[in-house]
């Protein structure tokens, strides 16, 4: 690894490549996930920054930091945030309707405390001086280091970010918990009640529906062996939305053979 | 000298020739396994399998590659089309990216040039096959999401569900390798079990990994994400000709990585069976390959087995299994396993070792009886019936109807 380490301030060729390949196409992403309409769009292109990111952080010599950037960003929190965008639908838009009053201007003076604090920060970064004790601090290997400065200097403020982060979990799971009063009529309950139940003629499941020359849908009752329609063969939903259609016209014409 | 140094001495030639071979390597093993599936699962169903174009029937793969290549290519005018043509790309380039860091053999003499069948070696390998395996997530999830239709989502959300709560279960079972053998880099974990494989000495490990890795991949008895009897196709529902032969070949390759990486960590890598050492060397170094290869091929063929064994699991019970069974056991077992190393960095005397074990296997069956009979007395306690609602109005307990509630109420 030794052979990547790097000074900053001055670039390495390999390095300046890659960062001019890499940060237009990372800019690029960032600026279309604001401006997309589709959800599902903006997530993806935030995806793609932060594997741009991850790619940064491994070509600055945080192997580490780089992979689990990509395990812990891109692999979980994106997908978490994926899985909820994929329930909104394929066609769906977001609605631009401020249900908060406010927001938007709220929002600018955010946006603008932010930018200022964030410009600060980088106008007082020191360009050009050789980084101090890169080399000593993965003197025993990248990980190593990482796990020392963890578990020793910074323990405290790791055991207390997991322990916030889990009571945040519990906290959502409390809030989201709803017990309910009744239990669920599961699998094998159904199949309880249908032998246990006033009779068994459909124990073997409810008879299916129609099927006549003219017409084979769903929508028409099958007939039972004495001639009568079964409305129980069609599914309720179609019954309630009053699309179940009469058995008759399509039924066979018998005509009447008069006996002598 | 390690791996790394070997590998930082290659040559950019080497290293193309390298990256290509071992991508024909996985193209390859891909038209074998799909053959190999058919044969095998025939065998077990007492069919033959097909048999017909070329010797056993070998070119068959190939002969279906190119007929689904020749397909019409459709897609759904619901369907986001970019997102739409993007998914099978990250599913196809993914699965491929993981075997950059696996070492394929030992020390061989590639055109004149000393170097090891591995791309690369970072200090983080197993992290990187993780990182690219849950990038390779999205291949699904997207391909479920873009299709706008509804057999598809449910897809491509079951799958996104089941591999993020199996790839906890695997990355866990991952810690007790990195304790034991110090590192992250494949192949030192590789020089680690020089003595011991680690499906010996971390058994409990191994067989965490081997559950995980068959839900990772989404094979049956955990491919829920395809059910074929429920959602028609899963998340490839939609796709046809050349995409879903994308997504047939992620499938596969992605088999093969995992089996890979499975050799790597547990089975001792390219190394030969114990004893027999002396092969190693056979065609200079070459040999190793087939010890890898042969490995990986004993755990496909477990796949292939377990597909024409089991039945498919419902979804919540799979899901119970991996949060409720699986991650704690490994939990437990991560802190069995690092108490027992510290224990034995801080010299501690054999005895004490022993010792230790002895009182966590008592633990173990001492718990495992308790909860048996817990579990009995629940069952009596549900025979004997419900209790009689007290006389007064009290609020519905979960779970339990209360006879006498409608009586309160109407007076």
């Amino acid at each position: 690894m030794d052979s990547v380490a790097l000074e900053v301030g001055r670039t390495l060729a390999p390095e300046a490549i890659l960062f001019w390949i890499l940060a237009p196409l990372a800019v690029a992403a960032a600026l279309g996930m604001l401006f997309v309409k589709k959800a599902v769009h903006s997530a993806l292109l935030l995806a793609w920054v932060m594997v741009t990111l991850a790619i940064f952080y491994i070509a600055q010599d945080a192997l580490f930091l780089g992979i689990v950037q990509i395990i812990v960003y891109t692999g979980a929190v994106m997908m978490l945030f994926l899985f909820i965008l994929m329930l909104v639908g394929v066609d769906s838009s977001d609605s631009l309707v401020e249900t908060i009053r406010g927001q938007r201007s709220t929002a600018i003076v955010a946006a603008i405390g932010l930018s200022g604090l964030l410009l600060s920060l980088i106008g007082r970064a020191n360009l050009g001086v050789e980084a101090v004790g890169l080399r000593d601090a993965n003197s025993s290997g990248n990980v190593q280091g990482i796990a020392r400065e963890l578990f020793t200097n910074y323990v405290w403020a790791f055991e207390v970010v997991s322990a916030l982060l889990i009571t945040a979990a519990l906290g959502a799971m409390v809030l989201a918990h709803s017990t309910s009063t009744k239990s669920r009529t599961a699998q094998r309950d159904q199949s309880i009640a249908r032998f246990r139940g006033a009779s068994i003629a459909t124990a073997a499941g409810l008879p299916g529906s129609g099927v006549y020359a003219l017409h084979n849908a769903v929508d028409v009752p099958a007939l039972l062996p004495d001639g009568s329609p079964a409305p129980s063969s069609i599914s309720a939903t179609l019954d309630a939305r009053g699309d179940m259609l009469s058995s008759k016209p399509f039924e066979l014409e018998v005509k009447e053979v008069e006996e002598d | 000298m390690t791996n790394a140094e070997i590998i930082a001495t290659d040559p950019g030639w080497i290293i193309l020739v390298k990256g290509l071979l071992i991508f024909i390597v996985c193209v390859v093993a891909t038209l074998m396994s799909v053959w190999g599936e058919r044969r095998l699962v025939a065998r077990m169903q007492q069919r033959l399998g097909p048999n017909r174009v070329g010797p056993f029937g070998l070119i068959q793969s190939l002969a279906d590659g190119v007929k689904l290549a020749l397909k019409e290519d459709l897609i759904p005018k619901a369907a986001d089309r970019i997102v739409f043509v993007l998914a099978p790309i990250i599913s196809a380039t993914t699965c491929f990216m993981s075997f950059a860091v696996i070492p394929l053999s030992g020390k061989v003499n590639l055109f004149g040039h000393e170097t090891v069948m591995q791309l690369t070696d970072i200090p983080v390998g197993v992290l990187y096959v993780l990182a690219i395996a849950s990038v390779g997530v999205y291949g699904i999830v997207l391909a479920g999401w873009s299709s706008g239709s509804t057999y598809p989502l449910l897809g491509g959300l079951r799958s996104s569900a089941q591999v993020i709560s199996y790839e906890v279960a695997m990355g866990l079972s991952l810690v007790a390798v990195f304790i034991y053998a110090g590192s992250m880099s494949t192949a030192e974990i590789v020089e680690a079990q020089n003595q011991w494989w680690f499906c010996v000495t971390l058994f409990p490990s191994f067989v965490i990994y081997a559950i995980s890795m068959v839900g990772e991949t989404n094979r049956a008895p955990f491919d829920l994400a395809e059910a074929e009897g429920e959602l028609v196709g899963g998340f490839h529902t939609e796709y046809s000709s050349l995409k879903f032969a994308l997504f047939f070949l992620a499938e596969y390759v992605n088999i093969v990585a995992v089996s890979a990486l499975a050799t790597t960590l547990f089975l001792g890598g390219y190394h030969a069976l114990p004893g027999l050492g002396f092969t190693e060397s056979w065609l200079g170094g070459w040999f190793t390959v087939i010890w890898f290869l042969a490995k990986v091929v004993f755990f496909f063929f477990i796949f292939v087995w377990l597909r024409g064994t089991l039945p498919r699991l419902r979804y919540d019970q799979f899901m119970k299994f991996g949060w409720k069974v699986l991650i704690p056991f490994s939990l437990l077992w991560i802190m069995i396993v690092s108490t027992l190393r510290v224990l034995s960095q801080q010299g501690a005397p054999r005895s004490v070792l022993i010792g230790f074990s002895f009182g966590i296997v008592l633990l173990v069956l001492a718990g495992s009886s308790l909860f048996e009979s817990s579990k009995k007395r629940r069952a009596l306690e549900d025979a004997l019936g419900e209790v009689p609602a007290p006389s007064f109005p009290v609020p519905a307990i979960p779970g339990k109807t209360n006879k006498n509630r409608a009586e309160q109420i109407n007076g």
